[in-house]
């Protein structure tokens, strides 16, 4: 126990300390939780053996990430993007592979043992490349979409590539197969129980194809009710845990079938993708998923060994140097061949020269299945860690050296008319319902969240998209994209949280837009000081309206009863515009005297107008229409 | 006419005064559907990047035709040249612009005992019409000429005390982007603008042209 709380006080404190200073320094999270891996590892001595096991338990964080990319991509995106996927994905890996293998092949080595080197070397890594992606806003553009597309192949091709490594032994080294067909090594590698061992090829096919339905059937039909259910019953944290539950679960039944347990839970995600849930479980996993991916990050640079580092360090920093030219020229020419834009080439290119943390995986199970010395694996596996520390520094030379070149090139054309922008809106009750109608009607695409999951549910049955969580949470926020909005409008009944929400979203999105809807004036003042942009009385026009109609009940001309209804408008708006800094000085009205005599005058004075002929208000509805005093077309000949 | 204001020749440059030196134009502009508009569009588009031009969209600023009386006359006030920029709708103005001069042009300001506000200034029109040019005269199927259909706004602006100027004009506006006349129309208009916002329009010779476009190297001194 004392030892774990050891070990999780460096680990903590190592990502405490370097990362932020990572950060502001410009070099990404990434490079600093690698840099704080260093330091406790073979810098300082403070963790050691241990660190393997823990990169294990870390790993779980790319399976996270897959679920978190899985939420983001809706099934019919996924489909789009089949032609990247098998093209450019496939040949990536098999360019490189084929590549390397015949280097080896030339510098004397056998030639199984340099495809498995290929094959180990062609993997990128998911997890540094996602997140500084995503760090960088990159994610969305046609760079990053390809990246995403490559890495999402390279993880479908683990299983078969495990299958392959056992045969690729040379037979000097032989001796250590693996028993069973199929991908049942994968599993023995891991050392976790498997259920396929010694199925025939068709008995294990099925197997795998009938797990890959129970998690789309079981995502599509059974998690929805759950979900409803367990949000009923008003338990973050048991909402939490489910969620969980439902990435680890997923996880484990992949990996009982010999499958990789990311892409097991991406596919649960892409299956979620439309869910009402979606965001709630985005912002749930996500916090898990950080905090993994930064121990995953923190374990890479803590394994590497400086021992045999500074043995080798001629070899290592040129077989790493040599290895990522050759990813980086042969993703620069499929690049071109599925015509990539210039500067999305070089991002794409960069970004994915590295090798990956499935490298690591591979070459354990290759030393095992006697495919690849333990002596050269141990170099292979610097020339890994290298290669991912030295990845964020390729991403910093695409901001600094390629990105600008770009931009100077062409400016990027002014956003057209139809471009209006995403809308957040919170709380889709009668009031949220109405303005995301209208906006939704004007083709603006908007967000809708609310914390009743029947309302979700039923608005769901009427076609009108909404997902389930509380708003006023600042990470379920970020999760709807509150980033990229233009505006936010917040539609709740709860006004002290209405409040809070103004408060969190004017301080940390400066550039959202916030329209509110207030409960009465107290409250207008309250969403204003916070810092709404706009804040609307939710029965004031309704109110309004029914006056109006009352008045042309009582036989009054309907374009008088307009411009009174005018004038009225512009008497409140004014009104309140002079009490605020009254109000301001002490928000309490019942002890504040200046402004009760003041509210008294306001309202005093509109009676005056509607009561007199002659009076302010009145003059100013009819102003512009009165007619010119008599005989002042005297005047005018007169001028002439 | 105002003594300050020469009929033609361009004023010396002086270095201080901007105001002095260069007419502030504001240009109202009313076009009910914008999105739907080819010639107004590119136009409202040119107008905005004049230096020296307020461009008002009145159709925006005032969507539920609520016209704020006061700011309309501040504006007027801080303005030497007013343009109503529209299409021309039934042999005249949207009718955004009859509300705004029935509330904005008051007794008392623009005409009348006192109103002497608007004294001084020049008023014009940049209209587009559907119907091509042959059709606005005797012999034509809308009968009367451009400027003779304007007659309302002409003697509007003569009892403001305003200087009124033949209107800025496009004809068969509905076929001139196919026959690709809208460029050079919008290149005119900047001419147009910039040569009145610095002095270098001859009003004499403009004065009495049916449309302010008809040859514009004969009213339009080199800057």
């Amino acid at each position: 126990m004392d030892g774990m709380l050891f070990h999780a006080f460096i680990y903590l404190a190592a990502a405490v300390l370097a990362v932020p200073i990572a950060n502001r320094l410009g070099l990404g999270s990434v490079l600093g939780y690698l840099i704080a891996g260093i330091l406790i590892g073979p810098t300082l001595g403070l963790v050691g053996a241990e660190t393997e096991e823990v990169q294990h338990v870390a790993e779980f964080g790319v399976v996270m990430m897959l679920f978190l990319i899985g939420l983001e991509l809706e099934p019919k995106l996924l489909w789009e993007m089949r032609a990247r996927v098998l093209g450019l994905g496939g040949l990536q890996v098999l360019i490189t592979a084929v590549l390397i293998a015949a280097a080896a092949l030339l510098l004397g080595y056998h030639w199984g043992l340099g495809l498995a080197i290929g094959l180990i070397f062609a993997m990128s890594s998911t997890a540094i490349v996602l997140q500084t992606l995503g760090e960088k806003g990159l994610t969305r553009t046609d760079g990053g979409q390809a990246s995403f597309a490559v890495l999402l192949f390279q993880d479908l091709s683990l299983i078969p590539v495990l299958a392959l490594i056992p045969l690729l032994a040379a037979p000097g080294l032989s001796g250590l197969w693996a028993a069973g067909p199929g991908g049942s090594g994968a599993g023995a590698a891991h050392g976790a129980i498997s259920l396929v061992v010694g199925l025939p090829g068709w008995g294990y096919a099925l197997v795998v194809l009938g797990a890959v339905a129970l998690v789309v059937l079981a995502g599509h039909y059974l998690s929805r009710p759950l979900f409803r259910y367990i949000a009923e019953s008003g338990l973050r944290e048991v909402f939490t845990a489910s969620a969980l539950l439902l990435v680890i679960g997923i996880a484990l039944l992949m990996t009982l079938v010999d499958l990789s347990p990311a892409l097991g839970t991406f596919l649960a995600g892409v299956v979620l993708a439309n869910s009402e849930f979606r965001h709630e479980l985005q912002s749930d996993i996500e916090p898990f998923k950080g905090l993994l991916l930064g121990l995953f990050f923190i374990t890479v640079g803590a394994g590497i060994d400086f021992g045999i580092l500074s043995a080798h360090l001629a070899t290592v920093i040129a077989l790493t140097l040599s290895v990522m030219s050759l990813k980086m020229a042969v993703l620069l020419g499929l690049a071109r061949l599925f015509r990539l834009q210039p500067g999305d080439q070089w991002l794409f290119a960069l970004g994915l020269a590295q090798a990956g943390e499935f490298g690591f995986v591979l070459l354990a199970f290759s030393v095992q299945n006697a495919v690849i010395p333990a002596e050269l694996a141990r170099m292979l596996s610097l020339v890994v860690a290298l290669s991912m520390l030295l990845t964020p520094a390729l991403f910093i030379a695409y901001d600094r050296l390629i990105a600008p070149a770009l931009r100077t090139g062409s400016a990027p054309a002014p956003d057209s008319i139809d471009e209006l922008g995403t809308v957040v809106i919170a709380g889709i009750g009668r009031f949220g319902q109405i303005v995301n109608r209208l906006l939704l009607a004007s083709g603006v695409r908007t967000v809708v969240l609310d914390n009743r999951a029947d309302q979700i549910d039923l608005l769901r049955k009427v076609g009108i998209k909404g997902y389930y969580g509380d708003a006023s949470r600042p990470d379920l926020l970020h999760a709807a994209g509150i980033s990229q909005a233009r505006l936010f409008v917040i539609a709740i009944d709860d006004q002290d949280r209405a409040v809070k929400m103004v408060e969190h979203v004017r301080r940390t999105y400066p550039t959202v837009k916030i329209l509110a809807r207030a409960f009465d004036v107290r409250h207008l003042y309250l969403l204003q000081k916070a810092g709404a942009d706009l804040v609307v009385r939710e029965v004031f026009d309704s109110s309004l309206t029914l006056g109006v109609a009352a008045l042309k009940a009582l036989g009054m001309h309907p374009f008088k009863v307009e411009r009174m209804a005018r004038a009225f408008r512009r008497h409140e708006a004014e009104g309140l515009t002079s009490m605020y800094d009254l109000w301001d000085e002490n928000p309490d009205i019942a002890r504040n005297l200046v402004l009760q005599a003041r509210i008294r005058e306001h309202v005093g004075s509109l009676q005056d107008a509607l009561n007199s002929d002659r009076l302010q208000l009145h003059d100013r509805t009819e102003r512009g229409w009165t007619p010119p005093p008599r005989g002042f077309n005297r005047e005018l000949d007169g001028d002439e | 006419m105002p003594s300050h204001e020469p009929l033609a020749a361009s004023p010396g440059r002086t270095e201080v005064g901007v105001t002095t030196d260069r007419r502030r134009i504001l240009c109202l502009f009313a076009h009910p559907s914008i999105d739907r508009s080819e010639a107004n569009r590119p136009l409202f588009a040119a107008t905005a990047a004049v230096a020296g031009v307020t461009l008002v969209d009145l159709y925006a600023e005032y969507p539920s035709g609520e016209i704020d009386v006061d700011r309309e006359q501040a504006r007027l006030r801080g303005h030497d040249v007013i343009c109503f920029m529209h299409p021309l709708y039934w042999y005249s103005t949207p009718s955004i612009f009859k509300e705004w001069q029935d509330l904005v042009l008051e007794h008392g300001f623009a005409y009348g005992v006192g109103g002497t506000a608007l004294h001084g200034k020049l008023f014009f029109n940049a209209l587009t019409a559907g119907g091509p040019e042959q059709a606005y005269c005797a012999a034509g199927y809308n009968h009367f000429t451009i400027r003779e259909l304007l007659c309302p706004l002409e003697q509007t602006a003569r009892l403001c005390g305003m200087v009124f100027l033949p209107p800025f004009a496009l004809f068969g506006a509905r076929t001139a982007v196919d026959e690709g006349r809208i460029g050079a129309h919008v290149t005119d208009w900047v001419r147009v603008l910039e040569a009145l916002r610095d002095y270098r329009l001859d009003l004499a010779a403009a004065l009495p042209l049916t449309k302010l476009n008809a040859d514009l190297d004969a009213i339009l001194l080199e800057p």
